[in-house]
């Protein structure tokens, strides 16, 4: 059972990969770009000012170089996150389904990814945003690290209690008001943690704001289209197998009766 | 039971717990690939140079981790 959960997890997975591969390649790279033109620009000034001073810098080894790092070493980062995500993803509803809430496994599927998305993803990157390369001292790497992936403990940690004071509170004061008050404590939670955890502002000053927009729309829209197609496809094909094992019985089809 | 009539008003019966759990191992070598793909040779760095770091280069800026 979890075993066939946790395979078409990594499956979705890897189909979502594909996609958000397709649309980083597009429209995600030329930013990359963009961003590696103006941190050579700056190298260059600040080699041939070290020059006139008498200073010889030593350009750094290019390991990978810049066609392989945009396609085959984009694609295996990608996959290897999209299907590793879809794995935990199948981990997180096997345990979640029956338990969570009363809805069926489409629906639960939904919103795992949709709470997925705003707690990995969208709330840790409100407080420490993408950046592109030439963003970002490379002294600070340990904390600038430290600092996201605490935020992104804590932003998950926060939904989860928040997950539980839904269930907790929902026969009582009905699933309305439930959600609302678990949405809130979530909120406010990730609010307290971003406002004591430190700011992080490296963009250089003359960095063009629009190449940084458009990265981190960008890099948003990576995450949104992978979270969907694992909320979507592995809600529905998790529903269709459901289904089709009698492992799910919906006593009575929901209908939408409009006056 | 009007609130019946728009939602499902029935469960897919949970996964006992004991049976998910032997399976949280695989959930530890996902996260264990993420950190691969996040964080090595960055922070923290289990595998000696910069060639893992070099290669997931971009994915790695546009996924959104923090990167040199």
């Amino acid at each position: 059972m979890v075993r066939s959960l946790l395979i078409r997890g990594m499956l979705v997975g890897f189909v979502a990969g594909l996609l958000v591969f397709g649309f980083a390649k597009v429209f995600g790279e030329p930013q990359v770009d963009h961003a590696i033109a103006f941190e050579t620009a700056m190298d260059d000034a600040k080699m041939k000012a070290d020059a006139a001073k008498g200073i010889h810098d030593m350009p750094e080894p290019e390991l990978v170089s810049r066609p392989m790092q945009a396609s085959f070493g984009l694609l295996t980062g990608v996959m290897v996150y999209s299907t590793a995500f879809g794995g935990l993803f199948a981990l997180v509803f096997a345990f979640a389904n029956g338990r969570a809430t009363n809805l069926g496994p489409r629906a639960v599927s939904a919103l795992l990814a949709l709470t997925g998305f705003i707690a990995f993803y969208m709330v840790p990157n409100l407080k420490y945003p993408a950046n592109p390369p030439s963003v970002g001292h490379p002294d600070s790497i340990t904390i600038r690290t430290e600092l996201y992936f605490a935020m992104m403990a804590l932003s998950i940690a926060a939904m989860a209690v928040a997950a539980v004071l839904r269930k907790r509170l929902a026969p009582k004061l009905g699933a309305w008001e439930a959600a609302l008050i678990g949405a809130a404590f979530y909120v406010i939670a990730v609010l307290v943690v971003a406002a004591i955890l430190p700011p992080i502002n490296e963009v250089p000053s003359d960095f063009p704001a629009v190449v940084l927009w458009h990265f981190r729309i960008d890099s948003l829209t990576m995450q949104a289209i992978m979270w969907a197609v694992l909320g979507l496809g592995f809600g529905a094909l998790t529903e269709r197998s459901f289904l089709a094992k009698g492992l799910y019985h919906p006593r009575l089809t929901p209908k939408l009766v409009w006056r | 039971m009007s609130d019946r009539i728009i939602g499902p008003d029935s469960v897919s019966a949970p996964i006992p717990v004991r049976e998910i759990l032997p399976w949280i191992i695989f959930g530890l070598v996902m996260m264990l690939a993420i950190y691969f793909v996040g964080a090595e040779e960055g922070a923290t760095s289990i595998i000696k140079g910069m060639y893992v770091h070099e290669w997931v280069h971009d994915s790695r800026h546009l996924l959104g981790f923090p990167c040199h």
